[in-house]
């Protein structure tokens, strides 16, 4: 099992992300073959023009999806920290889906099992990430995010100092 | 295969729906979009049916690449009807999210023919169609709709096309706004909606959209993305096209109030670069997209504070300079207005245009306008201006809610002499009187005036061309770019894309083939342009307004010379010029002097079928003949 400090998923910026659903294409083309977002792993959210993000899953520690399966169908990658299906245990009752504080499980409307985000380990990485045209997915570590965060904060602090340094 | 291979009858009379099968051979011959949809008003529609006429279908038709991840083409759809600006073929695009979901629902075309006697909004779930009440949304703007319609279907990512209270009440330039920000913006197809009492149309696709040669495809798709991100787009991503504004006016191509001046004084305050430095907060894009055009202004304080709205350079230029406006807050405000109604902007502000400069000329006074001082660059009565026409308030308001060409004749006095329109509909932000190529194209414009029909404007702004004169070569130029516009208006493209298909045709015949399955060369998708094109004038020919007569020219552009000092100083459009173009032009097309296509072309293009319209229309005047001899 990769440590909290190294454990990557896919993370939009608020920032950067413009809801334009190019990532929703871009995982059901690689991992269904075909184009339809209701088959992807990630999934775009516009609340307003100004508010948008991508969503998918954070590989959560302890993750709360495993625990609530009752046919033991989720397990958490010790490699990656991904969360695999058992397609042949999974009955589609959804409480994993409800247990997902991130609506990042989905229901596939044909197999009638959950699908998760799995980093595209087939393709080696997250194809969703190669084709954002505002380079706003990026595989990120929470550390990774805390240092971000921290660093913009400081940034704006000394604001005026960067200027006339 | 990328075709879903079915189109949807939708009868709101009785109620009942049907699906039919695709005609691939028809849609291999005008491609989807645009062209699909005319040939399918031909087969749906009866001539000399008014355009508020139960009878008169409202076509909804996505595009071949609709539904896949093709960048721009995937997430659009086109709108065709006959049009109640124009009396003639209408037809009108818009991109965002919606078009993609009628693909997935698993439609190439909607054909909506009947009236409820109710105001409904139709409810298409997959296979399932219903006619839902749309009585507690009477009267909301298109947004509003949307965003009740996703409440009480209780799915956020379902998708919505609606139109507003103008469409409701027949305005005749009322649009159809999806996404919030996107409109089938020109021909009044709101105005169709509304007179079938129907409010809106929900969708939601769940259905695979499969291309023939996917990895194929995908490499292409991902090319298009790269070239997307390069200097072919640079316009569009950054300032957008409100860039316009100061490049038009160091051109002398900038009409001013309402094309009496071709520069504007004004400029620097309604300029792409001011705009975005004060007002533009986001860039978005559009589903499957790799550009970024849709440039979202947040007006920061002010009476008008919080108003967040889409802004482009058309509408900007006609509630801006059109109406000699240099409040930027007030443009922006009015540009949320003719969203919130539910109004093609252009159309709108050439309206205002219109009543402001009847106002100062006499012909409207303040009795008219019910006190408002209705001059030029008043920017309080041009967001009040809006507002009437929107909700027909008033007298004035109901009158200009008919459109320039209908209002000037309803105000008599000579109003006609400022009536900006060609065919009925408001010209664009180009002054023809300095951009001759461009006032060739906009004349003969299918749609009425329009410059997305051919792109006329772009030799002359390049400087390829003599901009100030109209000769002999220019029809074969307007052609060229009306036949290839078409390709795109039906496979769908965004037209700022236009620039990332190095190869042209070839590119697009490609994408087309990889999508489809289907061969097809960039010699039969020009074909298909220039069959397409032929149809429509048919079309028009068949309702009556398809003749030489047509082809015309608002009288400012003909008799007002620009009097801006510079180069352009002087310039207008002149009736022998004007008819070396139009002969020129009808020449190339393989037309009558009349402008009529003849049997012979048709029978080229594979338009037999049709040769019904033409007949005894394009024999050539005897007296002619006999000179000849």
């Amino acid at each position: 099992m990769p440590t909290t400090q190294s454990k990557k998923f896919v993370s939009a910026d608020p920032n950067k992300c413009v809801g334009c659903a190019v990532c929703e294409y871009t995982c059901s083309m690689t991992k269904e073959k075909t184009y339809n977002p209701t088959k992807s792993r990630i999934r775009a959210v516009r609340l307003n023009p100004f508010a948008n993000l991508a969503v998918t899953c954070r590989l959560c520690e302890d993750p709360p999806c495993v625990a609530a399966c009752p046919r033991d169908a989720l397990t958490q990658s010790e490699e990656t920290g991904t969360i695999m299906v058992d397609e042949d245990a999974c009955n589609g009752c959804g409480w994993c889906i409800e247990a997902c504080d991130y609506g990042a499980i989905m229901l596939h409307p044909e197999t009638k099992v959950v699908y998760i985000c799995d980093l595209c380990q087939d393709e080696g990485k997250p194809q969703c990430i190669e084709w954002c045209p505002e380079e706003a997915l990026d595989l990120v570590t929470s550390d990774l995010l805390a240092q971000k965060a921290r660093r913009t904060a400081v940034k704006k602090l000394f604001q005026e100092t960067i200027k006339t340094v | 295969m990328s075709y879903a291979g079915k189109t949807l009858h939708i009868d709101l009379t009785s109620g009942k729906t049907e699906t039919k099968p695709l005609n691939i051979e028809l849609a291999k011959n005008f491609i989807g979009g645009i062209g699909l949809g005319m040939r399918l008003l031909f087969d749906n529609s009866k001539p000399g049916t008014d355009p508020f006429s139960p009878k008169n279908p409202l076509i909804l038709a996505t595009g071949p690449l609709s539904g896949t991840m093709a960048p721009s083409a995937g997430n659009s759809y086109a709108v065709v009807s006959k049009s109640p600006s124009t009396g003639g073929v209408a037809e009108s695009k818009a991109h965002g999210f919606f078009g993609a979901e009628l693909k997935r629902a698993g439609y190439d075309a909607v054909i909506i023919s009947g009236k409820s006697e109710k105001l409904i909004y139709l409810w298409i779930d997959d296979d399932s169609v219903q006619l839902m009440d749309a009585e507690t949304l009477k009267g909301k703007s298109p947004h509003e709709t949307e965003e009740a319609i996703k409440e009480e279907l209780g799915d956020y990512y379902i998708r919505v096309a609606s139109i507003g209270e103008a469409g409701e009440k027949l305005v005749r330039v009322a649009c159809i706004l999806n996404d919030e920000f996107r409109a089938i913006g020109r021909t009044g197809m709101g105005a169709v909606m509304g007179s079938k009492n129907l409010k809106a149309i929900a969708v939601r696709g769940t259905k695979d959209v499969n291309v023939a040669n996917l990895e194929e495809f995908k490499e292409f798709i991902k090319m298009i993305h790269e070239r997307m991100k390069g200097p072919k787009t640079r316009k569009y991503r950054t300032l957008g096209t409100p860039e316009n504004v100061l490049v038009m006016n160091a051109l002398a191509a900038l009409p001013t109030r309402n094309f009496t001046q071709a520069t504007f004084e004004g400029a620097e305050k309604v300029s792409g670069e001011y705009l975005n430095e004060r007002y533009i907060k986001k860039i978005l894009g559009c589903a499957t997209c790799g550009m970024r055009c849709d440039h979202i202004a947040f007006i920061p304080e002010g009476p008008y504070k919080g108003t967040t709205t889409r802004v482009e350079f058309e509408c900007l230029w006609a509630l801006g300079p059109n109406c000699g406006v240099d409040h930027l807050d007030a443009v922006i405000e009015a540009i949320n207005q003719c969203n919130y109604y539910g109004m093609d902007g252009i159309s709108t502000g050439v309206i205002v245009s219109f009543a402001m400069d009847c106002f100062e000329n006499g012909i409207l006074t303040k009795k008219d306008t019910e006190g408002l001082d209705l001059r030029f660059g008043n920017h309080k009565a041009l967001v009040e201006m809006v507002k009437r026409i929107g909700s027909r308030k008033d007298g004035l308001g109901n009158v200009l809610g008919e459109g320039t060409m209908r209002a000037a004749e309803e105000i008599g006095k000579g109003a006609v002499k400022f009536a900006n329109h060609i065919k009925g509909l408001e010209l664009p932000g180009y002054d023809l009187r300095g951009l001759k190529t461009a006032a060739l194209g906009f004349a003969v414009s299918f749609r009425g005036a329009c410059h997305l029909r051919s792109g006329a404007y772009s030799p002359d702004i390049k400087g390829s061309v003599d901009r100030y004169k109209l000769e002999k070569g220019r029809g074969a130029i307007v052609m060229d770019l009306e036949d290839q516009y078409n390709v795109i208006d039906s496979l769908i493209l965004c037209k700022f894309s236009r620039g990332v298909y190095y190869d042209g045709l070839e590119d697009m015949a490609r994408y087309y083939s990889l999508a489809t399955g289907i061969k097809m060369t960039a010699e039969q998708l020009r074909l298909a342009g220039e069959r397409i094109n032929n149809l429509a004038r048919l079309f028009n020919i068949r309702e009556g307004k398809g003749t030489r007569e047509y082809d015309t020219l608002p009288p400012k552009i003909m008799s007002v010379p620009i009097p801006d000092k510079g180069a352009a100083k002087g310039s207008c459009v002149n009736q022998r010029e004007f008819d070396v173009g139009l002969d020129d032009y009808y020449e190339v097309r393989g037309w009558t002097k009349n402008g009529i296509p003849t049997v012979k072309k048709l029978n080229e293009l594979g338009l037999n079928d049709f040769a019904h319209i033409v007949k005894g229309k394009t024999e050539k005047p005897k007296k002619e003949a006999k000179r000849k001899r």
